[in-house]
């Protein structure tokens, strides 16, 4: 009995130890713990840069500070000091978190909400598919899907707004060149590196405000959660030293304020009826049926309709709804020529014989379901390219807003095409075709991921030159891993990248004449 | 060591029972039966088992998917056990796996899996009361042999994810009776996955994916004897930790995965080929979370060969303790 009980100890405390092996499997990402944000300039005339969509820096006026030599301004000094006593651990993460950068910290909560809210619906029980209602989130399917299409309209939203926003506060923090709490009292402390910048209005708090406020329209399921954030980054800026009270409440009301401007041009940019009809989808059908061409179906079970097939008139805003149409590309090869036989060949031999070079190419550029989706990407490269380069906050607004104000038109320019020419996917010609990653429900000429890809690749080029090269081969590469799944004929690809890239040119134009160069 | 199931020349044979316990994670269960091999014996043999599923668990609740039909899954296996002393075993097994989808456009995988590899340690043997009780420890160390794709379920061939196993397990047989009952912690290593950030239950900003380990229960119980071993198996697996799959998402090697399965296995020893014998199973999944609700046959033969000295034993009855 005595063998059979340390034999049995023996046992027992292995099992112990294998259960102890398994803590400190956290996998880190990779910007969880970059340094704080340091600009190598101010940018202090970036209240001279020219906004997107407000008439000057000083549509929305904010009022003139208390001097500093005045006793509110004391108070404010005080709750600082205060409040930089007995700092929690989690307060001094949020510190370090924030300090990185709110430009950059806010794109990568909308890129969590986007994966979070990218699932197309469940159908009904009667084989018709339930459309998100903005009026009640909560109820499923919740609102919004967040597709490609409509994450990229609510990245460029997000982005053009932050930028406005930061011009107009960079105009009035020289205007009213009031320093940060650290410089006008020597006994706060400084928790994040010392700037120049003058203090008020604080641009966290502008950032915040901002994007809080476009978020009741993005993402109206998620405004308790995005208020917390709220308050953790305007809690950090003032634990920091960084800025007052008054710094962070001029600042979230100014940022509100541009918002207000931004959610007003969404409400009628005709997103809202990108959903289209039942009539709007079969007329897509019987117009390219009338053509001569077989038209697209829905290859779900049970058919879905297509993905927001109006999204291609949304007003773009790097361009007008002309332009849209003037930069929709020529047809693609007709579905009953040698050419699209051809090319339809060319994707069945590539999915029969995968590579797992290929395979990682698909799965590394796919975005589909639950991710943040090709949009997201390209804010993910463009972010961890940034953080590099030490811009400030301002200026890591401009060229997020010139990069998804691209993204954003390039879908609807890409989206106008697919539902002009309404063009079958190579699995609905040739239905032995199996594909290796999720089939999207949409037309498949032109690609959505060229033409994103293309667009992202010239404007990043222009920004940050000396990886031109880098991210032209990204975006051919995204480019051909549609093919390589399956999904996408060359045609697609190609004519994809060449339109994205027109886009993406009218991007380059604004950023050489918008002042910050 | 069963030596209530002596057979020819002091050989036992060696059980392999493929049980299909995630999408398509797979485990050779040798290593979850009381059988040992007998000093340098070595048991080697093929398994084949097909699986497949039409209903799943997407969290908690339970769907089909006419995007996927039925999800079938062919295993074709490789298996050892070499007995190092009668109390000591090595065991290993390694699968091929090709995967199929019958509806939709997905397209299936295949490839080669994980190689598995156990100590099987037998320290006690006793009578105890009217029968004999046996304790056993079993550590394993499983991990890919390729590189092939984990994120792409359901029709990935495998999760990636290199496995270290502990196990004790107990044993009671009385005359051809017999019942065991099993407890695994298997720790499961971080993977690392084609992209850059995925989704569970927030957004990851990295290609490593965190797996959350598992706990295995099994309780068999049945006949055994020299000739055949006839056996009903209960088995739980739960995943500790890792989040539902949401509505109408797709599933993730990180998912919760949990299954409680029944089947029974069959194992009969050819009395005409010395060494032969052959084994067929089947099991049911009862219970589930974000898995696919599969049904399992499998099919295997095996053959043990004898490196000890080549002296001519004659079929000798079970020996007494």
């Amino acid at each position: 009995m005595k063998k059979i009980f340390i034999s049995s100890v023996i046992i027992l405390t292995a099992v112990i130890i294998a259960g102890q092996l398994s803590c400190s499997k956290l996998a880190e990402g990779r910007t969880d713990a970059i340094p704080a944000l340091n600009p190598a300039k101010t940018d202090i005339d970036a209240g001279n840069w020219k906004p997107v969509l407000l008439t000057g820096p000083t549509e929305f006026a904010v009022a003139a500070p208390a001097a500093v030599t005045t006793p509110g301004y004391v108070a404010e000094l005080n709750e600082i000091k205060a409040l930089q006593r007995n700092m929690s651990k989690q307060q001094e993460a949020n510190i370090a978190y924030w300090g990185a950068g709110g430009v950059l910290r806010w794109n990568e909560l909308m890129r969590d909400l986007v994966a979070k809210y990218n699932l197309p619906p469940y159908q009904n029980a009667d084989g018709s598919y339930p459309i998100p209602s903005a009026a009640n989130p909560f109820a499923y399917p919740l609102f919004p899907f967040a597709n490609p299409p409509y994450s990229a309209r609510a990245y460029a939203y997000i982005s053009a707004a932050q930028y406005d926003a930061l011009v107009a506060a960079w105009y009035y923090k020289k205007l009213y060149n009031r320093p940060a709490p650290y410089k006008t009292d020597a006994t706060v402390l400084a928790k994040l590196p010392q700037t120049d910048l003058p203090s008020y209005p604080s641009e966290a708090a502008v950032l915040a405000g901002v994007t809080a406020e476009m978020m009741k329209l993005l993402f109206p399921g998620e405004i308790a959660n995005i208020q917390q954030k709220l308050e953790e980054q305007e809690l950090a800026a003032i634990q920091a030293g960084t800025a007052t009270r008054s710094d962070i409440e001029a600042g979230e009301a100014l940022g509100r304020l541009v918002a207000q401007k931004f959610t007003a041009r969404a409400r009628a940019d005709r997103a809202g009826a990108a959903v289209g009809t039942p009539a709007d989808w079969a007329a897509l059908e019987t117009t390219t049926a009338a053509k001569g061409e077989i038209p697209w179906i829905s290859q779900d079970v049970p058919k879905r309709p297509p993905m927001l097939p109006l999204f291609g008139r949304v007003i773009p805003f790097l361009f007008d709804a002309n332009t849209t149409i003037a930069l929709r590309p020529p047809p693609p090869p007709l579905t009953a020529s040698e050419q699209m036989k051809k090319e339809t060949a060319e994707i069945k031999d590539l999915v029969n014989n995968p590579t797992r070079e290929r395979i990682r190419i698909v799965h590394f550029w796919a975005d589909g379901v639950a991710t943040y989706t090709p949009p997201g990407h390209w804010d993910a490269i463009a972010a961890e390219d940034f953080i590099t380069k030490n811009f400030s906050e301002v200026r890591w607004a401009r060229n997020m807003a010139l990069l998804n104000m691209s993204l954003m038109d390039a879908a609807i320019v890409c989206w106008d095409t697919k539902n002009f020419y309404y063009n079958p996917r190579p699995t609905q010609l040739d239905p032995s075709i199996k594909t290796l990653t999720g089939l999207p429900n949409f037309p498949s000429y032109i690609s959505g991921h060229s033409t994103f890809s293309g667009a992202a690749a010239t404007i990043l080029s222009y920004i940050i030159p000396e990886k031109a090269n880098a991210y032209q081969a990204m975006a051919s590469e995204a480019s051909l891993s549609r093919m390589y799944g399956g999904i996408h004929y060359r045609s697609d690809c190609e004519v994809g990248l060449t339109t994205g890239k027109k886009v993406g040119d009218f991007a380059v134009a604004r950023g050489k004449t918008d002042g910050a160069d | 060591m069963r030596r209530f199931i002596l057979c020819h020349d002091k050989k036992y044979y060696l059980v392999i029972l493929l049980a299909i316990l995630s999408f398509k994670q797979l485990s050779a269960q040798t290593d979850a039966d009381a059988i040992m091999m007998v000093k340098n014996n070595f048991c080697t043999g093929l398994m084949y088992s097909h699986s497949s599923w039409s209903n799943y668990w997407e969290g908690t609740s339970k769907r089909n998917n006419e995007n996927l039909g039925t999800v079938s899954n062919n295993m074709y296996a490789v298996m050892g056990n070499y007995g190092v002393s009668d109390k000591l075993n090595l065991l290993f097994g390694v699968p091929y796996v090709q995967t199929k989808a019958s509806a939709g456009t997905l397209h299936g995988l295949q490839g080669l899996q994980d190689l598995s590899l156990w100590v099987k340690w037998n320290p006690i043997e006793t009578k105890l009361g009217k029968g004999l009780f046996s304790v056993y420890g079993i550590g394993g160390v499983s991990f890919p042999t390729t590189n092939y794709v984990a994120d792409f379920l359901p029709l990935s061939i495998g999760l990636q994810s290199t496995n270290f196993s502990l196990r004790a397990m107990v044993d009671y047989q009385i005359g051809n009776f017999f019942a065991t009952a099993s407890g695994t912690y298997v720790v499961r290593n971080n993977i690392n996955i084609d992209r850059t950030s995925y989704y569970t239950t927030q957004i990851h900003l990295t290609n490593e994916v965190a797996m959350p380990d598992a706990s295995n229960y099994q309780l068999r119980t049945g006949y055994r004897s020299g000739r055949m071993i006839a056996e009903a198996i209960f088995n739980q697996w739960n995943t500790l930790g890792g989040f539902d799959i949401t509505r109408n998402n797709m599933p993730f090697p990180s998912n919760k995965m949990n299954a409680t399965t029944a089947g029974v296995n069959i194992k009969y020893n050819i009395k005409a080929v010395d060494g032969l014998s052959l084994i067929g199973s089947g099991s049911i999944t009862l219970a589930g979370r974000n898995m696919g609700q599969a049904s399992t046959i499998s099919g295997g033969v095996f053959y043990i060969i004898d490196f000890s000295k080549k002296t001519k034993t004659t079929n000798s009855p079970a020996k007494e303790k």
